[in-house]
């Protein structure tokens, strides 16, 4: 069914090749290790930051939920975010001490939890000079998603920046701007924030179209 | 550092891409979102920047199929089975700009419709020359190009019956996270393409043409390789003249 805000493509633009679904499959062509291939000379993985990164070494773990309560095992997650002084890092180089992305997977193998290995994000500063809380953009990927959903991950010691965050504000919901607010637990050596993404139903996570 | 929030993307238009819930095929139906998605109303930099792969270091097999899992199996001395092709096409966008460097990856089923996955249990043998994942930087021009076999259709339980047609994964780039693009390249002609599921996720039969590889004669190499041409287009960069607007 046509929804009332399709955009109709002027008669000169092309359209965007159509999203097909990455599939079970996926680790194959992005997640090497997990499928049982080979590595290549350099894979994007997911670890960000190096010890010698600046800023407060951190670890992000969660994992994939459906609708049905059960955990997705074969999503493939990307992860983009600023380095502890709220700039990008758009150059990706391994052989630097930080990379802004990465990617991850949840598997049978690692009971459906992804982990990322990063360094805790500065504020970024939108168009309008107001300041973003810090925040990790997510895109999730699985067999049965269309096309790739995004979120984005906040830090809930943050709660002064998380108050103040237009893109936080922007969810007319204060309930479900919660789904967006990582817990901090204990982890080993550096704190872990935990961020369950639950695709559909009761605590449905925030998912942002731009 | 370029500063990427003055970018502006065409907007996505979410009724020609596939639905999030499409019961058709099955698996969506528990993975699709209920909510509405939240409309980001000024995007700023953390969805108007990407990363840029240009210094990621390859090997000299990354895009081709045909040795680059030989390569890694010295006792091994032999080539794939199946039709030897070259996949090619350039990365543009909606306004027919090319994309140069930009990171294209693709990953595929062998000939027999089997793929190297720890989760593939397919009887279809596996093909020990053959790997089945693929990765390149688009040139200047746009262009890419990868040299394989052509997968083969392989059945999955969905329906009773159902069959996917033969088919490469391609994953995308771009200039941004927004530009950001996973399909799958079909085969023209494939009478499998009009009886899948996945295809059907599309409302649209057009948008099926973009997913199309087209057989091309004039790039196909005389007794040794058929070529398929297949464009990717990406959401267009919105020239923005006012830069300290807004
Ligand atoms: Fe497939």
């Amino acid at each position: 069914m046509q929804q009332p805000n399709s955009q109709p493509c002027a008669a000169t633009m092309l359209r965007e090749t159509a999203s097909q679904t990455a599939g079970p499959y996926v680790h194959i062509g992005l997640a090497l290790d997990i499928a049982g291939l080979p590595p290549r000379e350099e894979e994007i993985w997911n670890r960000l930051a190096s010890p010698e990164a600046d800023g407060e070494a951190i670890e992000l773990v969660g994992r994939v939920i459906d609708g049905n309560g059960d955990l997705v095992r074969d999503a493939l997650l990307e992860a983009w975010q600023a380095d502890a002084h709220g700039n990008y890092q758009c150059e990706f180089d391994l052989q630097a001490p930080f990379n802004s992305f990465g990617r991850t997977a949840t598997t049978v193998e690692n009971d459906g939890e992804w982990c990322f290995h990063t360094i805790k994000p500065g504020q970024v500063a939108r168009r309008d000079g107001r300041l973003m809380a810090p925040h990790v953009t997510l895109a999730v990927f699985a067999r049965g998603i269309n096309i790739q959903l995004h979120t984005r991950l906040y830090f809930e010691d943050e709660a002064e920046a998380n108050a103040a965050c237009p893109v936080l504000n922007a969810v007319e919901s204060p309930t479900r701007r919660q789904t967006l607010i990582a817990t901090r637990e204990e982890g080993e050596g550096k704190p872990r924030y935990r961020f369950d993404i639950r695709l559909q139903g009761e605590g449905e996570t925030v998912f942002f179209d731009f | 550092m370029p500063r990427n929030d003055n970018k502006r993307f065409v907007e996505r238009d979410r009724n020609w891409h596939p639905p999030a819930y499409a019961p058709g095929y099955k698996t969506t139906v528990a993975r699709s979102p209920s909510q509405a998605y939240v409309s980001m109303q000024a995007p700023s930099v953390s969805e108007l920047g990407g990363p840029d792969f240009t210094r990621l270091r390859m090997g000299p097999h990354d895009n081709d199929l045909l040795l680059n899992f030989r390569a890694d199996n010295e006792a091994q001395s032999g080539l794939p089975i199946g039709e030897r092709v070259i996949v090619f096409g350039r990365v543009i966008d909606q306004f027919g700009k090319p994309v140069p460097n930009t990171l294209v990856e693709m990953w595929q089923a062998n000939a027999g419709g089997r793929y190297r996955h720890k989760k593939d249990g397919y009887l279809a043998p596996l093909d020990p020359n053959f790997g089945g994942v693929g990765r390149c930087l688009s040139d200047d021009e746009g262009w890419y190009r990868f040299r394989t076999v052509k997968p083969g259709p392989y059945p999955w339980p969905n329906d009773i019956n159902s069959w996917r047609p033969a088919h490469i994964h391609v994953s995308v780039m771009g200039p941004s996270i927004s530009t950001r693009l996973i399909t799958q390249m079909y085969f023209e002609g494939d009478p499998l393409i009009p009886l899948c599921p996945i295809v059907h996720t599309l409302r649209d039969p057009e948008a099926v043409e973009t997913m199309t590889g087209r057989l091309d004669m004039a790039r196909s190499r005389s007794m040794d390789c058929l070529a398929y041409r297949f464009d990717l287009v990406i959401r267009g960069e919105v020239q923005t003249y006012f830069e300290n607007q807004g």
